[in-house]
């Protein structure tokens, strides 16, 4: 889950992984914090990021790789400017949260886990968002909507895609 | 003259439909008509329906009005909302609407009642007051206390809370630990969402009572990532209690010392399973454990650990507060006191519905549901999240109660309804179980990592009419060998909605293959 505002990643810098790290060390079960830190600082976890927390941390590659790879919020690749998640949980299939997912994988032209083809719009699935009530619910770069048929998923990326990058 | 207090709530549900561009209105149109406002973010009331809920506070209490969007503002302020006017969106007192008034609101008094973060608001409340009784009993007492109110696990599983405390308590350790699991990922639930919007410093106190029951100075609160806005107020809470003494090295003064940090997973539904939670923590893979042993007896880092649900540990501080009896008198059987219910999905009236044990189904989601949102008839219903079955409205007598629900071959779990009217599909909603099941499962089990894979083939060639019976067979095999064969409740339950729906809507699973045929 994207919990930063976009366009606001800084590029590779291993004494700001090696910093990252350091912050952390002393907590206990510290690998989960770090991964976080790391990705809201640089957009994703790419493989040099694995081979410093891994050294830092004294755990193997395999490791860190493993865990990295089993959340799902935790990308290999940057995303784009923004990242929309459609929720695809039973309350929202109630209200056509199916015909919102299909809809939105066609708008935008990717499938979930890909980014439009201009760097704009990471698309994602999620199991719930937490906004039963207001089926169907999407999420705008950590921003919750409620009630979101086609045409308001529209306005939505619309307005995403007119910001200047 | 004193500024009219106007509250617009900052819960998330409440900011999805508009709340934040309501509250700017009415601080750009109040001082563009010279009035003086002070605007409260609260959390929300729970009725989604009503959402922007905007509420003026008069000397005869607070009156609502609502759905308002952002440009009703002027319209609303010029026909006399801060006198709390009559208007077409009026609700008359907040109080006195009938879908809150006949609600008992013991765990969520305070959840859109507060400014959620104000200590002052918290205390006058009756917030602390069940920590400071908690300090004056010995441990034992505390526990004792949390059993004779007949308290069980609000995250679904129902167990005793006081039993888990005591075996805690009993363990001979130098460090124990508090764990709260806030990894809400169920659909059709919010609850867990709203209370740490809506009231974090609740789920502080009764972390920090927990934490002087069994003897543990250290506490984890693990919140999923989904839920930003529920991350960003339980760290403002916390940062506030432990500023002001609250918890950290001298709990409320004394020589008690709770020292509670925060962790954000990252996209993992197993998670909200208890051990693969503690996993997580620990900084792994979410993959579950084996039990025994309990987490009571080696959980996090392998020291003896209190796993309970946000709602769970919310509930504690008023038990401590108003006394166990308080509690224990409501609700029936052996469930005792109240549910914060959650209406979700296609329904009319959605949100919370907090009221005691023994309502039933039905008065939930036609009395204060209201049906369908679309109009349509309702025809199923999943209660308790993604494994939880699927019921027909000839099931609507049903009280919810966990003993009567296990019975009736379904769960109460944590109380969350999503409703479905006639144009469900429950063959797909089959499908989708073991879908979910297969995208989400750790991987540590094979009946569970494998078994879904093979339940969404084996459903697909039902659909498609393909040798049905030797399939609906294999099926209940298959979902056999998963309920019998999965470490955790991922696999083990997610037969539940599959078996239910074949149970109850057995025509969903014919009617498609007629057609091909």
């Amino acid at each position: 889950m994207v919990s930063k505002t976009r366009g606001s990643y800084v590029p590779w810098s291993q004494e700001r992984a090696v910093a990252i790290v350091e912050r952390h060390r002393t907590e206990p079960g510290a690998l989960m914090p770090i991964l976080h830190e790391l990705q809201d600082v640089f957009g994703h976890i790419e493989p040099r990021a694995v081979d410093v927390v891994a050294a830092e941390l004294n755990l193997s590659k395999a490791d860190v790789y493993g865990v990295v790879t089993f959340y799902k919020d935790f990308r290999a690749e940057p995303p784009g400017r923004s990242t929309v998640h459609v929720c695809r949980g039973e309350a929202c299939q109630s209200m056509g949260g199916e015909r919102l997912a299909r809809h939105a994988r066609e708008r935008l032209g990717v499938d979930f886990g890909g980014t439009t083809s201009d760097g704009a719009v990471t698309l994602e699935q999620v199991f719930c968002l937490g906004n039963c009530a207001l089926s169907p619910a999407v999420m705008i770069d950590g921003r919750l909507k409620g009630r979101v048929d086609e045409a308001g998923f529209d306005n939505l990326v619309t307005a995403l895609k007119t910001e200047a990058p | 003259m004193e500024p009219v207090v106007v509250f617009v709530p900052l819960d998330a549900a409440a900011r999805s439909v508009g709340s934040d561009d309501v509250a700017n209105a009415i601080v750009r149109e109040s001082v563009a008509r010279q009035r003086d406002v002070r605007l409260v973010r609260n959390g929300s009331r729970g009725m989604f329906w009503l959402e922007p809920l905007v509420e003026v506070s008069t000397p005869e209490g607070r009156v609502a009005y609502g759905p308002v969007q952002a440009e009703e503002v002027g319209e609303l302020l010029d026909a006399g909302m801060l006198e709390a006017a009559p208007h077409r969106l009026c609700l008359g007192r907040t109080e006195e609407i009938p879908h809150l008034r006949s609600q008992t609101r013991f765990t969520f008094s305070r959840v859109g009642v507060n400014d959620p973060l104000s200590m002052a608001d918290y205390e006058a409340t009756g917030g602390l007051s069940g920590l400071r009784r908690v300090l004056e009993m010995s441990p034992q007492e505390i526990v004792s206390t949390v059993t004779d109110s007949g308290l069980r696990g609000r995250g679904g599983a129902g167990f005793p809370t006081g039993i888990k405390w005591q075996t805690v308590l009993d363990m001979d350790s130098d460090l124990k630990f508090i764990a709260c699991n806030a990894d809400e990922g169920d659909s059709g639930t919010f609850a867990d969402r709203m209370l740490m919007e809506g009231d974090p410093f609740l789920v502080v106190e009764g972390m920090a009572i927990a934490g002087l029951a069994v003897g543990a100075n250290e506490g984890y609160i693990y919140i999923r990532s989904e839920y930003p806005d529920a991350v960003a107020t339980m760290a403002a809470a916390i940062d506030i209690a432990n500023l002001n003494g609250w918890i950290g090295p001298s709990v409320l003064g004394t020589d008690h010392s709770f020292n509670l940090h925060l962790r954000v997973g990252a996209g993992s539904y197993i998670c909200g399973e208890e051990t693969a939670m503690l996993e997580s923590l620990e900084g792994r893979r979410g993959v579950i454990r084996a039990k025994p042993p309990l987490p009571a007896i080696a959980g996090l880092f392998g020291k003896p650990t209190v796993v309970n649900n946000v709602l769970t540990l919310a509930t504690v501080p008023p038990i401590f507060a108003n006394g166990a009896e308080s509690f224990r008198e409501l609700g029936v059987g052996r469930s005792r006191g109240t549910q914060v219910f959650q209406l979700a999905g296609n329904i009319r009236n959605g949100g919370i519905v907090e009221t005691a044990f023994g309502v039933t189904l039905g008065e939930l989601v036609e009395d204060y549901g209201g049906g369908t949102l679309s109009g349509r008839p309702v025809r199923a219903v999943q209660v308790g999240g993604p494994l939880g079955a699927y019921l027909p409205t000839s099931r609507f007598g049903l009280p919810m109660d966990y003993e009567a629900f296990s019975a009736a071959g379904a769960m109460v779990g944590h109380g969350g309804i999503v409703v479905f009217d006639d144009t469900v599909d429950m063959s797909r909603q089959a499908r989708f179980a073991m879908e979910f099941c297969a995208e989400e499962s750790c991987g540590k089990c094979t009946p569970c990592r494998v078994g879904a894979v093979r339940g969404v083939e084996v459903i697909d060639r039902i659909i498609a009419g393909d040798n049905r019976e030797a399939n609906l067979a294999l099926l209940a095999d298959l979902c056999d060998t998963m309920a019998d064969g999965s470490l955790c409740a991922m696999g083990g339950l997610t037969p539940l909605p599959v078996r239910s729906a074949l149970a109850h809507f057995p025509e969903d699973f014919e009617r498609a293959g007629v057609v091909l045929l």
